[in-house]
């Protein structure tokens, strides 16, 4: 037979699993510097919200016309804060899809990298680049000068607002691991755009008309936009938002395990 | 199959060293297919063993088993006495896919300091690169690397843990001859190190030549499992081939030693397990000139152990 004769015993003791699942910040570092690479991702996440604000944030009678805790220009900048941190998030977490496509998550899993560490770090990654959509619309807001409110309502809004995107980064990797293909982006855009006006985000719910209002307050960005505005609003909270945004982000969490444990075909 | 007592052989003499490779009646089914049927393969530490077969044969399948990418139907696996999980969160086992499996977006550095970062132990990423012969192009984008740049660098992402067994599933497919060259030579001297590989291929010459031990699969099962001349040996023969004018197969039914008999035109062409006497027999009895003698191939040997027409009791070695 073809066995060696001499057989080498290899030194297996030596041999350690790595701590924490393999999490590390050398890559959550590279993962992170991947996102901001793609000038793409970056204009449509910090840019665009950015815009926006300026374009809808800064009319005229927006400094003057009060808000409950503060003034109008607050609460769009707020509203438009929400969307790039909800864009950023969504596609840091949907950067999945083209991993998958690249055939990369395959080559992950022939590393000691779990895949609980994996999602980690993509959400660590999606809320850095949240973070920066949130910070970058709320310093074109300072800059502006026309957002007013208590310097508490700045750090509290901004927070929750950042906080709240984790839900859309679970739809991230929801959508990374349900769709194929890598225009998987186009698409996401097409659907924030149509969640975001039907959350109340660029027109107040109350606005539309009663049967688009029933249907509006089932979506899932109707519960997050009601609770980070709530603050400024100081008008209580309704349980019906908590239950909203909890229930799509047990949607969005389970559909992304339960494709990512079929996630077992080769490229 | 001698292999499993040649194994626990190698086992007595060096303690408790666990097979490299061992995979005990394992069954993997998609739906209705049966991609593996039954494949019993024991691979010792330091072994280079090929595993050739038609596509479909389950090659990949099994591979997938050993990596601990996909779970058996039924069947055990264990890879250095571990589940392949464990094993690979040790660093034990890696692999050097077809295609795929780097990311266009990051640079080639970067995708190496990303896998070194996920491992306990790794090579340092400036000599991972200078041995791989990438360090001039560390700094491109992978996307922008050519496909012969891109496979250095899945063979250095391969050898970045220092894997105790190294997997690889059609490594040269893709590759030119000089390419393929470079990179068997490369192989062969990390395995003089004492790495174990296993590779599955279906070129017939890349097994013959760069294998201790060659594993034929046809229909996910093994259907032969030795060293190259063992393999030829099971199908051993050769063809006698001459120029006859006028030739019937009816004249040729009396020669000696005969397995079959082919007529093409004024060709004779004659399969025998003793050519001698079948040489013998048509220089002295006929009219028969130009004879040829040729021994049949691996190509032949490999044919007739997949191919279709093998009853599929073959036996293994």
């Amino acid at each position: 037979m073809g066995i060696a004769s001499s057989t080498i015993a290899p030194d297996l003791s030596g041999r350690r699993v790595p701590p924490l699942g393999g999490f590390n910040v050398t890559a959550l570092k590279l993962e992170i510097r991947r996102l901001t690479r793609n000038r793409r991702t970056v204009i449509i996440s910090i840019v665009v919200p950015v815009v926006f604000f300026l374009v809808f944030g800064l009319n005229q009678s927006y400094d003057t016309q009060s808000v409950g805790n503060g003034n109008a220009s607050a609460l769009v900048m707020i509203s438009l804060a929400l969307y790039g941190a909800v864009v950023a998030t969504t596609f840091g977490g949907a950067m999945v899809s083209i991993e998958r496509a690249q055939g990369w998550s395959r080559q992950l899993r022939l590393t000691p990298l779990s895949p609980v560490a994996y999602i980690i770090i993509k959400i660590l990654t999606a809320l850095t680049l949240g973070a920066c959509s949130v910070a970058a619309v709320y310093i074109a807001g300072t800059v502006s000068g026309k957002p007013s409110m208590s310097v508490g309502l700045w750090i509290g809004t901004g927070f929750s607002v950042w906080i709240g995107s984790l839900l859309f980064a679970a739809f991230g990797l929801f959508l990374g691991y349900l769709l194929p293909a890598e225009n998987v982006m186009q698409l996401i855009g097409l659907i924030l755009a149509l969640l975001s006006f039907a959350g109340g985000l660029f027109i107040p719910v109350s606005q539309y008309a009663q049967g688009v209002q029933d249907v509006a307050k089932w979506t899932p960005l109707y519960g997050l936009n009601e609770l980070v505005h709530t603050q400024l609003l100081g008008n209580g909270v309704d349980w019906t938002w908590v239950v909203n945004a909890i229930a799509w982000l047990i949607i969005f969490t389970g559909g992304a395990v339960w494709r990512m444990r079929n996630d077992t075909a080769r490229v | 199959m001698t292999i499993a007592s040649a194994a626990s052989g190698a086992r007595g003499i060096s303690g408790t060293v666990p097979m490299a490779v061992d995979l005990t009646a394992l069954h993997k089914n998609f739906g209705r297919v049966h991609a593996v049927n039954g494949v019993d393969l024991q691979i010792a530490s330091g072994e280079i063993v090929a595993m050739l077969g038609p596509n479909g044969a389950g090659k990949t399948s099994t591979i997938d088993i050993i990596l601990g990418l996909s779970q058996p139907s039924a069947g055990t696996v264990s890879v250095f006495g571990m589940h392949p999980r464990h094993a690979v969160s040790r660093g034990l086992v890696s692999a050097v896919m077809q295609t795929g499996g780097l990311l266009r977006d990051l640079t080639v550095r970067e995708t190496v300091e990303y896998m070194a970062s996920l491992f306990a132990h790794s090579q340092a990423v400036p000599e991972v690169l200078s041995s791989a012969g990438i360090t001039e192009i560390a700094d491109r984008r992978v996307g922008k690397c050519s496909g012969g740049e891109q496979q250095r660098l899945r063979f250095a992402l391969a050898l970045l843990c220092d894997p105790e067994l190294l997997v690889l599933d059609e490594p040269t497919s893709g590759m030119d001859v000089e390419g393929r060259r470079s990179f068997w030579s490369a192989i062969r001297k990390d395995a003089e190190q004492g790495r174990t590989v296993l590779f599955a291929t279906h070129y017939l010459e890349e097994a013959d030549a760069y294998a201790d031990r060659i594993v034929l699969l046809r229909r996910g099962s093994v259907v032969a499992d030795g060293t190259a001349a063992e393999i030829k040996a099971m199908t051993a023969g050769r063809t006698v081939r001459a120029t006859l004018p006028g030739v019937t197969e009816a004249m040729l039914t009396g020669i000696p030693g005969a397995d079959s008999v082919e007529v093409r035109g004024d060709t004779v062409l004659v399969q025998s397990t003793d050519s001698d006497s079948v040489a013998r027999y048509l220089l002295t009895q006929t009219a028969a000139k130009d004879l040829e003698i040729t021994a049949r191939g691996i190509e032949d040997a490999f044919l007739a152990l997949t191919g279709d027409d093998t009853p599929a009791s073959t036996g293994a070695l």
